[in-house]
């Protein structure tokens, strides 16, 4: 009984770290892989543009809704203390330094990330990427490649737009409705935020968050099972991983940046 | 439409084989799939490799093709043993071969122009402006150069299966395998594709290997036949030969009957049994 017990934790144990180290050496393929995109950037050019195009309306939208509750939120907070002058400040440390990248990466992780995942086991359940190895062309370099760096770098400036609409909201709602000062509302934010400290380690967060969830998304699909059925499961864990993977970096790296 | 078949080259010692298969074997895990396998595919000729679903014909092909790994056994291909090909050198051995897939497997993002144009502008350095010309040759020989700018969810089943002949074919490979090209196509498609099969084997000077459990299409076209079952070779000849041979498995899979060595029910308890009517002793 305990035999098996022990037999049975070692089987998920080693099943659990075979699927590590697989991620692992698929990682590190698409990062050697990579090195004949520079002759061919064009690929990745490309790939920004839908990833981009996929993700900016509804990363725009929530970075002003976000904005706007900030605002609310914030003034009724800071109104307590008679400091509604500080909005600004509240608005833009909150966007910059975590609400920016995390919602983000998480938006991205529903709608790009699925979309890739999809795309790609429904390539593979084409035989797609099989005729490409046939054509001597390795799908890592050319499908998955050009879609990974294409992540990385769209995340960062989604990210910044997130930011950037959801100080425009916290302004809309602050300023023209509520009616903080205008002069305070911008000079605070001015004086409070640090590029390097807050700006820079919040792009650095979506950086992160970036290779992640593009990763596990590619992941996913390359690994699907080539049927409706494991192209829907591998589509869902792309959301489950790549939301916990977020959330996860995100304690980590803000334990290492602020504390 | 009736074509030249001679006496089985691989017999011969003079033609050599572009492929050779020898004591393969191959399973997924402890489940054999294939076992005892020799197979000659001689330069030059159409081979046909036939059987029922599941029993490996298609591994056979992927077995060629260095997608799979015998446990056991040789694949030959241009005097190189396939298995024990490093990655860089069978991609290299891969631009020989060109591969037909069931469902054609086109690129569903690429025009039909694009999508024939994707080997050459992977594997070649040649201009755009000569990459246009071959395309549009290639897809002439298939008829299809009128449907160049289309997409492939834009064109029927068996034009987008003559589309991937003409991407299997843009480099002029040496091996061409097909993998049941006559899978759900319409009879005219049918006899287009069969036709095309051999007249490109026979203008590009190629080898093809023809995966199918289409009788009357293959025995057309093919100058040798394998029949396989449950991943052994249990015949093999000329189409002619095979049409009139006197074994069971050959018979019921050519003249497509119901019931022989391949039963219609699965095996296990009969009916009486299974609604409790037999005698207990």
């Amino acid at each position: 009984m305990m035999l098996d017990l022990l037999a049975r934790i070692g089987l998920t144990v080693r099943i659990w770290l075979g699927d590590v180290g697989a991620a692992a050496r698929t990682f590190m393929a698409l990062i050697t892989g990579s090195v004949s995109l520079l002759r061919r950037f064009r690929l990745v050019t490309d790939q920004i543009h839908f990833i981009g195009n996929y993700s900016l309306v509804i990363i725009a939208v929530s970075g002003l809704f976000v904005g706007f509750v900030l605002g609310l939120q914030g003034y009724y907070t800071l109104n307590k203390y008679g400091s509604e002058q500080a909005l600004g400040l509240l608005v833009a440390l909150s966007l910059t330094r975590e609400l920016g990248p995390v919602v983000t990466a998480l938006l991205f992780a529903g709608r790009a990330g699925t979309s890739l995942t999809a795309e790609i086991g429904l390539m593979k359940a084409g035989e797609q990427l099989a005729a490409m190895e046939m054509m001597a062309v390795d799908p890592l370099q050319r499908v998955l490649a050009p879609r990974f760096w294409a992540g990385v770098i769209a995340m960062p400036v989604l990210a910044t737009i997130f930011s950037a609409l959801g100080v425009i909201g916290g302004y809309i709602v602050g300023v023209q409705l509520i009616g903080v000062d205008e002069g305070a509302f911008w000079s605070q934010m001015q004086d409070g935020v640090d590029v390097w400290n807050d700006i820079a380690n919040g792009v650095i967060k979506s950086f992160v968050f970036g290779v992640a969830v593009t990763f596990i998304a590619l992941y996913q699909g390359y690994h699907a099972a080539p049927t409706p059925e494991g192209v829907a499961r591998a589509t869902t864990r792309t959301v489950v991983l790549g939301s916990l993977m977020v959330l996860w970096l995100d304690f980590l790296l803000t334990a290492l940046m602020f504390s | 439409m009736h074509y030249n078949r001679g006496s089985y080259p691989g017999d011969s010692l003079s033609v050599s084989n572009l492929v050779e298969i020898r004591d393969l074997q191959f399973g997924y895990g402890d489940r054999p799939l294939l076992s005892g396998l020799s197979m000659d595919f001689p330069r030059g000729k159409v081979v046909a490799v036939m059987g029922g679903s599941g029993s490996g014909k298609t591994t056979v092909l992927r077995l060629i093709g260095g997608q799979l790994r015998p446990q056991a056994g040789s694949v030959t291909v241009d005097g190189q043993s396939v298995p024990e090909l490093a990655l860089p050198a069978l991609y290299l051995m891969r631009r020989k071969m060109g591969m037909l897939f069931q469902h054609g497997a086109l690129f569903t993002d690429l025009s039909v122009f694009d999508n024939v144009a994707f080997p050459l502008r992977e594997q070649t350095a040649l201009p755009e402006s000569m990459i246009r010309d071959l395309v549009l040759l290639k897809l002439h020989a298939v008829g299809l150069s009128n449907a160049a700018q289309l997409k492939p969810a834009e064109i029927s089943g068996g034009m987008a299966r003559r589309v991937a002949l003409a991407r299997a074919v843009a480099l002029d490979p040496q091996l061409v395998m097909y993998d049941e090209p006559f899978a759900g196509l319409d009879p005219i498609s049918m006899g287009v594709t069969a036709n095309l099969i051999r007249t490109l084997n026979d203008a590009l000077g190629s080898t093809s290997v023809l995966v199918s459990h289409d009788v009357h299409e293959s025995f057309l076209i093919a100058d040798y036949v394998y029949f396989l079952s449950q991943g052994r070779i249990v015949a093999h000849g000329t189409p002619a030969q095979m049409a009139a041979s006197s074994d069971p498995y050959v018979k019921q899979f050519v003249h497509a009957e119901a019931d022989g060595p391949v039963p219609f029910h699965y095996p296990g308890r009969s009916l009486a049994e299974q609604l409790g009517l037999s005698e207990h002793p």
